[in-house]
């Protein structure tokens, strides 16, 4: 990983900078090295593992019960799917369901988390292209929702609520309550969100036909999520291969055919109104009952490969297990979708300028604990 | 194409290839002499169609490395896993599939650096994570770290 040694200007005459690790739109520790040719960019190389912690090579040596904890600090702006990707991992290999209440607060939450994570990508957005403003209206609205996971899950962000065949406890009683006020003030706040950024003259200017990325490519290099979407390329893991009962609440798969920074933005912000939409289903029919299944105090899956996938505000997370039979995983892979994502990056930005670029970072949304692992 | 029908036109286009159907997905295990052929079958053939590598990875089981690789058809909505036992694990190499699927690139670099598999034709194998000069890899079962701390 050394550049000691290399030149500046390559024997073409491009220029090479280094953006990162410590740039403030890399959104945490990548590092890009960057090939200019005057200000366009001629090909970017992303130099990753600054917080590598090998998750994977670490579950091995946990029980089945604890190796969903690890997942929390993957993609910490959404803990609670990576943990409910990874308990429904388990519950496949043992052969259970988690109970039908379980099943309804895994949505509720995982849509909550959904709205969380594109608040924080909608405001760092605007920060990124230069508007201060809706990065302190977005952390507003993602306040109240973490707000509602502390007092549910005793945690903000690295929820640990999701165990094998159900979770962990019930829901607070305000649970409901706060919600519906939650997502009411967010319906409200929607609008203003257009107003600020959406039909913003040097926004648009910023992100229309920027960044394209065609549908080709987002096949070829494995991109899925609000990413795909935007290009096209129908890939919504909750409509392709439903989980948790997401076969049975109504909503849209949001599509979108340009493919540049702005048709990802909108894409994002419709997809912002599906998950309120789900919530609203949702929030009144939480069925009464357990709210997890019994299960034995240690867990052993039986021998063979298991693997369960969930959609994330990022794509597609995979869990892979590979079991041998004994109270640990014996091999545990995570398809991280920033991971793909990230390395369609240098097809998208090639033949942009380098302001580009952070439109593009911005866009993509990445997190980078999920591509380091 | 249902599993059935999946089984049959692989036959058909390689006889060696053996089934394990024991999981929730078809495994294909494919002998390492003829799989750059194979892998480039399933993605021109128009029956097949599988144009997502959505996962590769691979397994360390001691004796022999497990290649792995999740492959799904975005049109015909089918998927099945394709496997390659690599018998030699302390000069493991298999081609590469970068040509035929541009997310390979980095998921193969990243098998390199964990598992120190070799992708032969690989256009820029490096290690992706760790350091150059880091001795060994991690994800190995024989791997040691002196410097991890047992509690």
């Amino acid at each position: 990983m050394s550049l000691l040694g290399e030149d500046i200007v390559t024997e073409d005459g491009l220029f090479v900078v280094n953006m990162g690790p410590q740039h403030p739109s890399t959104h945490g520790v990548l590092h890009l090295k960057v090939w200019l040719d005057g200000e366009t960019i001629h090909k970017i190389e992303p130099h990753m593992g600054y917080i590598h912690r090998s998750i994977e090579k670490m579950s091995e040596n946990l029980s089945y019960r604890n190796f969903i904890f690890a997942t929390s600090r993957m993609d910490y702006l959404a803990a609670h799917i990576n943990n409910e990707a990874c308990a429904l991992a388990v519950e496949k290999g043992l052969g259970i369901q988690a109970t039908p209440r379980a099943k309804v607060i895994r949505i509720l939450m995982g849509e909550l988390t959904r709205l969380a994570s594109h608040q924080l990508w909608w405001g760092c957005t605007g920060l990124d292209l230069g508007a201060v403003s809706p990065f302190f209206y977005a952390f507003r609205d993602r306040e109240a929702i973490n707000d509602i996971m502390e007092e549910t899950c005793g945690a903000r962000l690295t929820q640990n609520y999701v165990v094998p065949g159900g979770v962990m406890f019930d829901i607070h009683p305000n649970f409901q309550k706060r919600t519906k006020e939650a997502i009411a003030n967010f319906k409200r706040n929607l609008t203003d969100y257009d107003k600020l950024l959406t039909g913003n003259v040097i926004f648009e200017n910023r992100t229309k036909g920027v960044g394209i990325l065609t549908k080709e490519d987002a096949i070829s290099f494995g991109v899925t999520g609000p990413t795909a979407r935007a290009s096209g390329l129908s890939c919504d893991v909750r409509k392709w291969f439903p989980y948790s009962g997401y076969e049975n609440v109504e909503f849209d798969e949001i599509l979108a055919t340009e493919g540049d920074c702005f048709a990802r933005y909108m894409c994002r912000m419709a997809e912002m109104r599906q998950s309120v939409r789900i919530i609203e289903q949702l929030i009144d029919n939480i069925p009464e009952g357990d709210f997890q299944e019994k299960t034995k105090a240690v867990i052993k899956l039986p021998k063979g490969e298991f693997y369960q996938r969930v959609e994330t505000p990022r794509g597609e997370l995979g869990v892979f297990i590979v079991s041998d039979g004994a109270a640990s995983p014996y091999r545990v892979k995570y398809r991280s979708p920033g991971f793909s994502n990230l390395s369609a990056l240098s097809t998208m930005a090639k033949g942009g300028k380098i302001g580009d670029l952070v439109a593009i970072m911005a866009t993509i949304d990445l997190v980078i604990p999920d591509i380091d692992r | 194409m249902n599993k059935e029908e999946l089984k049959s036109a692989i036959t058909g286009i390689l006889p060696e290839a053996t089934f394990d159907e024991s999981g929730e997905l078809l495994n294909v295990i494919v002998p390492s002499s003829g799989f750059l052929q194979f892998m480039t079958n399933l993605m021109s053939k128009k029956e097949f169609d599988m144009n997502y590598l959505y996962c590769l990875t691979c397994i360390d089981w001691k004796d022999h490395f497990m290649m792995v690789y999740h492959l799904l058809s975005r049109n015909h909505k089918h998927e099945f896993v394709v496997k390659v036992k690599l018998e030699n694990r302390d000069q493991a190499e298999i081609e590469t599939v970068c040509g035929i699927w541009k997310t390979a690139e980095l998921l193969e670099r990243e098998v390199f650096d964990l598992f120190g598999v070799t992708f032969l034709h690989h256009p820029d194998l490096r290690r992706l994570f760790l350091d150059e000069d880091w001795p060994g890899f991690p994800l190995r079962k024989d791997y040691v770290d002196e410097n991890m701390i047992e509690i």
